[in-house]
């Protein structure tokens, strides 16, 4: 018998076509996405049919987990440097250059402020394990909390919005604590995020 | 890898005048597919496709509230609602009888439930806002217009005033359903409040199923 001739074909498969696809989708997700910002505890939103986006700059916004800590984040470092400066000032702690340079790279706060130099001095993978065990007390006895908003309105001006970001799982006393502070600064107008649930619409 | 492939060899059978050479022109975009496929993949862990969504309130202040600045609602548009944690929410129209346990209703999150109630308490407003939606996706009015007649009717006379309470064993997600109820049923008057003791009491009633007043006193 002959020899099986084995035809020669060129392995070469055109990816042409699939580069096209792969840039597109690409493009698709840098220009729809937002990175997503680095947050110390992991916060589920409830789901609500609010369909207003929030804006994305000057805001202050106030993270609170399923446990109840408190953390703050401010997306201006200016401002941030501010609010520590005028903070310290009222606790009587005042900070370095060194101290406030290290405070501006951080995306959420929520340290006692007696604690502050002490968190500052860690490295920043020191600081990222040991900022979830943290957070700013609320409570009525030192409400720093408080302190932290007036202190942040002041450095920010009017325009400054209010966001409050909590787990479902939260439980309303820790939620009543936030918002009554709030409303002793007189901030009354404020946001509260949620995330998009689909509803059948509100016909009978 | 881009190749350029001139085909000149064995071209005696070629036709003798035309010496144009035939040129394929091959890139290989395996390499640039891979490194897509790379940026792709870290795009889509790093970055969050969806924007957060807000709702907006407005709290009551604590300063100056003053008798003048007060307005009374009248009990006939109240709607008190007790959020507790778990499944089951408590209302009660106008004003409460803490000596009648009945008084209290109790209900759901279902659209049956709580929606349901209020939807038949704010009927005319929401048939009204239906047909303003309506108009607005037939184009006969503008945006403008329509955000402007919303919040009339919203905040309109008749419309029922909800009072939400809270206890704390509810919890952040009870709050946003409640609050989602008011934006479904397009009421315009709500504010959340806190709790009473004669409200705990209604619900304590309530869920015994007596009309034990030992506690009113305080």
């Amino acid at each position: 018998m002959s020899k099986a001739k084995v035809a020669r074909k060129s392995t070469l498969i055109d990816m042409t076509a699939m580069s096209d696809v792969t840039v597109l989708l690409l493009t698709f997700f840098m220009l729809t996405s937002t990175f997503v910002k680095k947050e110390p505890v992991q916060v589920k939103t409830p789901g609500s049919v609010s369909e207003i986006k929030i804006p994305e700059t000057n805001i202050l916004q106030i993270l609170i987990d399923p446990k109840g800590k408190v953390f703050m984040s401010l997306d201006k470092q200016a401002d941030m440097v501010n609010s520590l400066e005028s903070v310290g000032k009222e606790y009587g702690i005042t900070f370095t250059p060194e101290e406030y340079q290290k405070f501006k790279l951080q995306k959420t706060f929520g340290v006692n402020i007696k604690d502050m130099k002490q968190f500052l001095a860690l490295k920043s993978e020191a600081q990222d394990a040991e900022l979830q065990n943290l957070g700013i007390p609320t409570d009525s006895v030192d409400n720093q909390f408080k302190v932290w908003v007036k202190n942040a309105r002041i450095s920010n001006g009017a325009e400054l919005r209010i966001a409050i970001k909590a787990d479902q799982a939260t439980p309303y006393k820790v939620i009543k604590q936030v918002m009554n502070s709030l409303q002793d600064l007189n901030e009354n107008r404020y946001n509260l995020i949620t995330s998009l649930k689909v509803e059948s619409s509100a016909k009978k | 890898m881009a190749e350029l492939q001139t085909n000149d060899g064995g071209g005696k059978k070629k036709k003798g005048g035309s010496k144009q050479k035939k040129v394929h022109v091959h890139v290989d975009f395996t390499p640039m597919v891979d490194m897509n496929m790379l940026l792709i993949t870290f795009f889509m862990l790093c970055t969050s496709l969806s924007k957060p969504q807000t709702m907006e309130i407005v709290m009551p202040t604590n300063k100056d509230t003053k008798e003048d600045n007060q307005s009374a609602v009248k009990a006939s548009q109240a709607i008190t609602i007790l959020v507790t944690g778990g499944d089951s929410i408590y209302y009660y129209e106008g004003q409460p009888k803490y000596d009648d346990y009945t008084t209290l209703k109790q209900s759901s999150y279902e659209p049956t439930g709580l929606r349901g109630f209020l939807l038949r308490r704010n009927g005319d407003a929401v048939t009204k806002i239906n047909d303003l939606k309506k108009k607005k996706l037939d184009l006969k009015i503008s945006a403008t217009d329509y955000t402007k007649q919303v919040s009339d009717i919203r905040n309109g006379k008749l419309t029922p005033t909800v009072i939400i309470k809270a206890t704390d064993a509810a919890t952040y997600k009870n709050l946003i359903d409640v609050l989602d109820e008011m934006a479904i049923c397009n009421i315009g008057k709500y504010v959340i409040d806190k709790i009473t003791p004669g409200d705990r009491l209604l619900i304590k009633n309530k869920q015994s199923k007596s009309n034990s007043s030992a506690n009113l006193a305080n």
